[in-house]
């Protein structure tokens, strides 16, 4: 090939240089000079000049200044300044760049160019970077171009058209048409790109899917052609007749079959023939298998073919290849929800491969051990799962986490309630994302009561991070004290709660008034209309909280600064608030008051420390506690109590 | 759909990149980054998809790569691609280079960014699938570097004249000379 010798001397000296800063002034020296020749109106060497900065950009240096050079070079009538001209529009712009409808006039002369080639660049780079206004602009000539043209630029129309259909949704059914009549065509890279085509427009509107299941019949003659024809060296690749377009097919196959009798009956004779037919040695082969099997499960197929399917991911499960045990997985993943009992089989390799060392296959194992967790297996798989979680990869440690919550929370009894709250605190890291998953969990359902016990306890202890909105782990969400408390007296208010639950929920409402700071008033109220409620549990709560907000307001933040799990934190609490009421202890009532500075509340700062923070033991609110003796960790019973 | 296709070596350098979503240049850096931290990390044995990668849009992606000598040929695809397809097709994409630099090595990829960029331009159009018959791609290839090449202007002149008398065919100079009587035989010169 005929190097750039100019770029060849500019990549040279870029290498040659020892140090980071070395290189940086030389790519600076390099971008001054191009800078300078891109300034002169004609020079013979202009398309060496983008080249060169097309590499200075690859490697991460500013290039913003070579966008309307690339406008002007786009323009220029050779065919070698137009290329890396179009090269560097691609690389450089988009559709924000007002540079880039400047070149819409050219994209168009180009189109209708003599030269197949020169159209071939517009096409591409319509294709890459095209605006909505420029792809309404074009459609029209690259509907022309789709219909009369060579199969090298028919196949690359019709991609450009697929990017036209995604921007702008309503022309698709200009596409139609012309996509149909490829089907009539016979190079597989026209094919290709028409079945391409035709799967964007079914997914995007229901009635052109309608239109196309008519076409299901040449679609399964076209399928046959490849699998049954003898051996075809164009297209062979390692003993399949071009796996790609057979794999293209298969998943248009599987949307118009969908939810469609008469579509899936007249495919299952193919399916079944690729399915027994295909030789699964080869990488290839499992492809084209794969894809077939992801087919058949998910149109109305006949239950021998159902069958046939499922075995054959099972036997992918038994492979060697790491590659297709893992695509394995991710297909059953998506069937665990119509085939459960089928995926159920597998479970135990599903679990086997929890151990495996490689960590894309423990991530999809994960997902589908916890997909698999049912009334009736869930004490060996929690088990299991509790295994893997503490021998996990930190990555995959959060997802788990919540995972076996979320799975565990509708089964389990209540005496697991305390065991999750204590794995849940020592996880320090995890607060953050434990307590986001929660929150989320409680809004769409308060049906399961264990789960939402921990959820309200999570909120009410982390309740701070949840509102700080931060959370490295997943996406941030925006979450208003106004939300939470919404959400807490729905658990409240709700027939569904258990007398318990709404003593977590209670609690929470009451841990949150030191955490949050514009409605403590609303706490207050909520509080206090409980001290009217018929449960004489939660009358009690109501009223020790409402004393607490009304004469000792200054106490509410060492009660509840992060309790953590310390049992009997209820008996503690009654027993202090009762100690107030006597007045044998009204001294050390005044030494609380005058220590005012003191109970300021801590920062917020995660941590699994139970009991009060360092700052309060020094006080004479210390002494007092120091009464109840202290409110160290104790080693958790089973008649925990929030 | 394709939403990149990274090449970097060993040591994380890039050598080609080619996003299909628009990202600023900022950002393209930190997943070439993110990316090859994630890669490196991997023995030779593992399967070659990975999830995890948070940077290029949200979970419905994951990573495909092969593991060549010195490089890493790493696509980030979404769900509507078939894994095992992109991984062949990244094998096409290896051969296909392959055959237009005759025994392809890292050093071509450096010193012929542009040629690989058009390369790939024939196999993967706008993030989809173009072509995947490798004969097909080298033909067309060919015929455009060609079109390039003829259109070369001043300074391709020596190269020009050089590659016309490589092609000038001697033999088939006539032998013959007829001037009048004398018929004189002229030796035929062997090409050099």
């Amino acid at each position: 090939m005929s190097p750039s010798v100019p770029l060849q001397e500019m990549i040279r000296a870029i290498r040659s240089a020892r140090t980071q800063c070395e290189e940086r002034g030389v790519i600076q020296r390099e971008c001054a000079a191009i800078r300078a020749q891109f300034r002169q109106s004609d020079n013979g060497g202009r398309s060496h000049n983008l080249a060169k900065l097309l590499y200075v950009h690859m490697l991460g240096y500013p290039a913003h200044f070579g966008q309307m050079e690339c406008v002007r070079m786009i323009a220029s009538p050779r065919y070698s300044e137009k290329r890396v001209g179009y090269l560097g529009a691609m690389m450089l712009l988009d559709e924000k760049q007002d540079a880039s409808l400047l070149i819409t006039n050219s994209i168009k002369n180009d189109l209708s160019h003599s030269n197949q080639y020169v159209q071939s660049l517009a096409l591409c780079t319509l294709a890459c970077m095209g605006s909505a206004e420029m792809c309404r602009d074009l459609a029209p000539e690259i509907d022309r171009l789709l219909r009369a043209s060579n199969s090298y630029i028919k196949k690359k129309a019709a991609l450009c058209a697929v990017h036209i259909v995604r921007k702008v949704h309503d022309l698709g059914e200009m596409f139609a048409p012309a996509a149909r009549s490829l089907l009539s065509e016979k190079n597989h890279g026209v094919l290709h790109g028409a079945v391409v085509l035709i799967t964007e427009l079914c997914e995007r509107n229901l009635e052109t899917l309608e239109k196309f299941r008519k076409a299901v019949p040449d679609l399964v003659q076209i399928m046959k052609g490849l699998v049954i024809s003898g051996y075809s060296p164009e297209h062979d690749v390692a003993g399949i007749s071009d796996p790609f377009l057979q794999v293209r097919i298969l998943r248009l196959l599987r949307i118009l079959g969908h939810n469609n009798e008469a579509a899936s009956d007249a495919m299952n004779d193919l399916l079944a023939q690729v399915a027994t037919n295909t030789d699964s040695t080869k990488t290839v082969g499992n492809a084209v298998l794969y894809e077939t099997v992801l087919t058949v499960l998910d149109i109305k197929s006949e239950s021998g073919l159902r069958v046939l399917a499922v075995n054959i991911l099972g036997r992918f499960l038994l492979n060697n290849d790491r590659n297709i045990r893992y695509i394995a997985m991710i297909s059953l993943q998506k069937i665990v929800g119509t085939d459960h009992n089928a995926v159920q089989r597998h479970r135990g390799t599903i679990v086997d491969c929890l151990k495996d060392q490689d960590a894309s296959v423990k991530r999809r194992a994960l997902d589908l051990s916890l997909a698999l967790v049912s009334a009736s297996n869930i004490r060996s798989m929690m088990k299991e799962l509790l295994i893997f979680l503490s021998s996990c990869p930190l990555e995959l440690r959060s997802q788990a986490a919540s995972g076996i919550f979320i799975a565990a929370g509708g089964d389990v009894r209540d005496e697991t309630v305390p065991n999750l709250i204590q794995l849940i605190t020592n996880a320090s890291e995890l607060h953050c994302y434990t307590v986001h998953k929660l929150y989320r969990a409680l809004l769409t359902d308060i049906s399961q009561q264990s789960l939402v016990q921990v959820a309200c306890w999570c909120i009410g202890e982390y309740g701070d991070l949840l509102l700080r909105g931060e959370c490295q782990e997943t996406e941030p969400v925006q979450v208003h004290e106004d939300d939470v408390l919404d959400a807490l007296e729905t658990v409240l208010q709700s027939h569904m709660s258990s007398p318990a639950t709404r003593g977590f929920a209670l609690t929470a409402t009451m841990k949150l008034s030191t955490r949050i700071t514009d409605n403590v008033d609303r706490i207050r109220s909520i509080v206090s209309i409980y001290g009217s409620c018929i449960d004489v549990e939660l009358q009690q709560r109501a009223v020790e909280y409402n004393a607490l907000f009304k004469k000792y307001d200054h106490m509410r933040y060492i009660c509840f600064e992060y309790a953590g799990h310390c049992v009997l934190f209820r008996f503690r609490l009654s027993a202090l608030l009762l100690c107030l009421f006597f007045p044998q202890v009204c001294d050390l009532l005044d030494l609380l008051g005058g220590s005012e500075e003191t109970l300021q509340p801590s920062p917020a700062a995660g941590g699994t420390a139970p009991g009060l923070p360092a700052n309060t033991a020094s006080t004479a609110g210390g002494d007092l506690l120091d009464l109840l003796g202290g409110l160290e960790p104790a080693p958790l019973t089973p008649g925990l109590t929030p | 759909m394709i939403k990149a296709i990274l090449i970097f070596n060993n040591h994380g350098k890039p050598r080609l990149i080619r996003f299909y979503q628009y990202f600023a240049e900022d950002m393209q850096q930190q997943i070439i980054r993110e990316t090859f931290h994630l890669v490196s990390k991997r023995d030779d044995n593992v399967c070659n998809f990975l999830e995890g990668g948070s940077l290029i849009g949200g979970s419905d992606y994951k990573l495909i790569y092969r593991h060549y000598a010195t490089l890493y040929f790493v696509f980030c695809v979404d769900s509507s691609e078939s894994e095992l397809g992109i991984l062949d097709l990244i094998q096409v994409f290896v051969e296909t280079l392959d055959k237009c630099f005759e025994n392809v090595c890292e050093l071509d990829l450096i010193f012929h960014m542009d040629k690989v960029h058009y390369i790939l331009q024939e196999v993967v159009m706008g993030g989809m699938v173009l072509e995947t018959n490798m004969n097909e791609i080298t033909t067309q290839v060919d015929v455009q570097n060609r079109m390039e090449k003829s259109e070369g202007g001043l300074s391709a002149a020596p190269a020009r004249a050089v590659s016309a008398v490589k092609n000038m065919n001697l033999p088939e100079i006539p032998r013959n000379i007829n001037i009048g009587d004398i018929n004189i035989k002229v030796p035929s010169l062997s090409p050099f």
